[in-house]
């Protein structure tokens, strides 16, 4: 005899004791500390911050644990907290000429004021499993240097001198808000990059190396990729100017392109952006080139109906929550939908036998 | 979960959703873009029906929530929960006794009331998606009131299969004006979408939109002289309740492939076996 | 600052204006038909009703005109203070507030675009008094017809004309309230 399935409530909760025991895994081996995922698993912090649009290293961290490593899960988790977040007020805008760089690259100049600075990268490892950090994890300390003072200027300001690029004013107008107000088309840059900027890495990247392999190229140069700490200041109305409230590490990169001019615009190079929280320079690289891509309108470049130049079909698809949860929502129950779709296929299946048998008899 | 306001959402959220609410009962059928947030459910499992039920409860209402018809399916019940935590409301499973209903996929067999409200989660709202992909291009044809491309497409259904190959998220026409996507309800449920007498929202998460039907609006199903929209179901009576004229799930019983057919709403066919009518497969 | 700019205010925001939204929702879902609605109590010349309705759907994001008697000081700062509503000419608000003569002509409010049709004002109407007689209304929300106290006949056909673009319309006298969606039919 059939019985209607009950009981939903506690095999959720059962769902949810035997989960909480597969995060923890065998108790005999130490249990994972908050701060040893943010000091040894940076990388994964740093992705958690940048798509989960939170900068808090110590909650990234608590996420990735939660998750179990599932960095989706965990930026998951980040952006559900932030969103319950009161919002107190907007800071200014960083300046990332005043970066204290930890890594500074130019691809387009051999040298230049401020110098290359390689800093933490495994861009020359040999990728050979290393395996003394299976025994133990003891390093050497690595060489000190005094940075030089001053500001590092940014690589395209020497060719926005000579008129070579494409100039880039600043723009004052306070920019939309992606969390606060519903997606709109057609989207300015300054909101297509706010979207890139949490964009699922994966699908930048993904969409980043199609430009590279002939889906509307763009002939980037890396003019520069920097990271490093920035101030963070606020206007606080009540003082009446602004005050430093911390300091946040960002990986920001300028691509320049090649233009060979159009209908509006004289050959000169133009301009691909990428600025991403914490060191995640793949990142930051795919958004300039996808960024750039995006630009064939106002460029006057034709549309290829390549997909990195479609907005619409960029930033609707970047979103990994969004798509996560769409995706992994077909395996909810669909038996109303899937009942009717049987009954409409065995009618026409009926009425095919039937037609079929007809043609037979005559 | 005192941490966190009452329903969940903090107040200017709830604001501007309950704002979207009202333009979306205004123009009946208008899909109003709107801030969707995160919530701490996924996108895609009812995050838009969770914030429009957010957004109307009162401490007064007794809520009920079904997926499939079926009040006790795991998605359900954590829905359900949730409210109870952080609403404290009261909850329950039967139809009559709910202000509040949150459903997926379907309408309750239980002619719904005045004191009602329907909220429907909703996967995609754009009844034009799967015709054309463009939002740009879309809203352009609804302001246009373009739909020459979906009698198009449930033509050329006739023309290959004989009938409108569509059987859940039925495309309907409100007042005469907006086709709209009633959600992915079995074509069986749409007759009861038009001059209902419950407030029935629509609340889109993920693709950011809300959309309304106020009681008494007028709702059609787009169909052809020729080819009459009919609402369809399995041609059996429930094995339990031996209902006739309710939406029926199939159940595989055994290994043989022999199948059973049931109410898929729940409160309907329990109620109805309390009421000692009983189907073929009863105990 | 005034006494009276800092109370008046929801005592429990979140329960209050989840009760006042269900009026203003079930008036503007079923029009003709009129709702309690508490918990606000403004500064003179608004009504307790026009004062919940603004504390529930007005906040920063929502330019508000206030028109008429309205504006004065004490209503200014309340809502200011309570709401943070920044004040805007009839052009370019999404809430009006102010007696029906006050607020017209309705020719000054934005009436949404064809694609956006909900980026339209709504307009909140100081009513002498509220009664479920009058003009006929109908359309969607409406079983047969209804009735309902309007201040004219005229300026709501004109709107309706203009459907899917339009305003929309929340009535308040007192501590109750009705609605008028553009979707309305009046005669």
């Amino acid at each position: 005899m059939y019985v209607a399935v009950k009981g939903g409530e506690r095999a959720i909760e059962n769902a949810h004791a035997w989960l909480a025991e597969e995060r923890r895994g065998n108790t005999d081996i130490a249990e994972l500390s908050i701060a040893q995922i943010r000091e040894q698993l940076k990388l994964a912090v740093n992705r958690v911050m940048a798509e989960g649009s939170l900068y808090d290293p110590d909650l990234a961290a608590l996420a990735i644990k939660q998750a179990r490593g599932d960095l989706i899960e965990a930026i998951f988790l980040i952006r559900a907290y932030r969103t319950t977040l009161p919002r107190f007020g907007t800071s200014r805008p960083v300046d990332t000429a005043a970066m204290a760089c930890d890594r500074r690259i130019s691809a387009t100049f051999k040298d230049l004021p401020g110098g290359q600075i390689l800093g933490p990268t495994f861009d020359y490892t040999h990728r050979l499993l290393d395996f003394k950090l299976a025994a133990d994890g003891e390093i050497p300390d690595a060489p000190l240097r005094e940075p030089e003072p001053g500001d590092v200027p940014h690589v395209t300001e020497f060719l926005n001198r000579e008129g070579l690029i494409e100039d880039a004013p600043n723009d004052e107008t306070p920019p939309p808000d992606l969390t606060r107000e519903p997606l709109e088309m057609p989207a300015d840059r300054a909101l297509r990059l706010q979207a890139l900027t949490r964009a699922d890495e994966g699908f930048a990247l993904g969409l980043a190396y199609s430009t590279q392999r002939g889906y509307a190229r763009n002939h980037a140069f890396v003019g520069e990729l920097r990271i490093g700490t920035v101030p963070v200041e606020m206007e606080i109305p009540e003082l009446g100017f602004a005050i430093e409230i911390g300091e946040v590490t960002l990986t920001e990169c300028e691509t320049v392109n090649q233009f060979t001019g159009s209908k509006t615009e004289p050959a000169q190079f133009t301009r691909g952006y990428g600025l991403v929280f914490g060191q995640t320079e793949r990142k930051a690289i795919s958004m300039a080139l996808v960024d750039r891509a995006l630009r064939w309108e106002e460029l006057g470049e034709d549309f290829e109906g390549a997909p990195a130049q479609d907005a619409e079909f960029v930033l609707y698809h970047a979103d990994n929550i969004q798509a996560t949860g769409f995706l992994e929502h077909i395996k909810l129950p669909h038996y109303v939908d899937f009942q009717s779709e049987l009954e409409l296929v065995r009618k026409l299946r009926r009425e095919a036998e039937a037609s079929q048998l007809q043609e037979a008899a005559e | 979960m005192n941490a966190y306001n009452f329903a969940y959402l903090d107040e200017q959220t709830k604001r501007m959703i309950r704002r979207a609410i009202l333009k979306g009962l205004a123009i009946p059928g208008y899909q109003v873009p709107f801030a969707s947030r995160e919530m701490p459910m996924p996108y895609g499992w009812g995050t838009g029906g969770v914030q429009v039920s957010a957004a109307v409860l009162t401490p007064q209402d007794t809520l009920k929530v079904i997926d499939q018809g079926a009040d006790d399916t795991t998605n359900a019940v954590s829905i359900r929960t949730f409210f109870e935590r952080t609403a404290g409301v009261e909850t329950t499973t039967q139809t009559k006794s709910a202000t509040v209903i949150q459903t997926r996929h379907r309408i309750p067999e239980d002619p719904l009331t005045e004191g009602q409200i329907l909220v429907y989660q909703v996967p995609i709202p754009e009844p034009l998606r799967f015709l054309e992909p463009r939002e740009s291009e879309t809203r352009k044809m609804h302001s246009l009131e373009e739909y020459g491309l979906m009698h198009v497409k449930l033509y050329e259904d006739i023309s290959r299969h004989g009938h409108i190959a569509t059987s859940y998220a039925y495309p309907v026409k409100v007042e005469g004006r907006y086709v709209m996507d009633p959600s992915p309800i079995p074509k069986f449920d749409n007759p009861k979408l038009g001059d209902m007498a419950a407030i029935q929202l629509f609340g889109a998460g993920r693709e950011q939109r809300i959309y309304a039907l106020p009681p008494y609006t007028q709702v059609i199903s787009l169909d052809f002289e020729d080819h009459p929209f009919e609402a369809s179901k399995a041609d059996h009576p429930c094995g339990l309740c031996g209902a006739k004229d309710s939406y029926l799930d199939e159940v595989i019983i055994d290994d043989a492939g022999g199948r059973m057919f049931v109410c898929s709403d729940t409160n309907y066919c329990t109620a109805r076996q309390a009421a000692g009518h009983k189907g073929k497969d009863a105990a | 600052m005034q006494a009276e700019t800092l109370s008046g205010g929801f005592a429990t925001p979140a329960v209050e204006a989840a009760r006042a939204f269900r009026s203003v929702m079930e008036a503007m879902a079923r029009p003709g038909t009129i709702h309690d609605i508490r918990g606000a109590e403004p500064p003179a010349p608004l009504s307790p009703a026009a004062g919940a309705v603004l504390l529930t759907l007005c906040d920063a994001e929502t330019p508000i005109y206030l028109a008429g008697a309205a504006d004065c000081d004490a209503v200014r700062s309340w809502l200011a203070f309570h709401t943070g509503a920044p004040a805007a000419g009839p052009s370019h608000c999404m809430f009006a507030v102010g007696s029906w003569d006050a607020l017209s002509p309705l020719s000054d409010y934005p009436v949404g675009t064809s694609e956006y049709p909900d980026r339209s004002a709504t307009l909140v109407v100081e009513c002498p008094g509220l009664a479920s007689s009058g003009a006929a209304l109908k359309g969607p929300g409406i079983k047969e017809s209804a009735f309902l106290s309007l201040p004219e006949v005229q300026a709501f056909r004109k709107n309706r004309a203009l459907f899917p673009l339009g305003v929309d319309f929340i009535f308040t006298n007192s501590s109750r309230v009705a609605a008028l969606p553009r979707s309305t039919e009046v005669s």
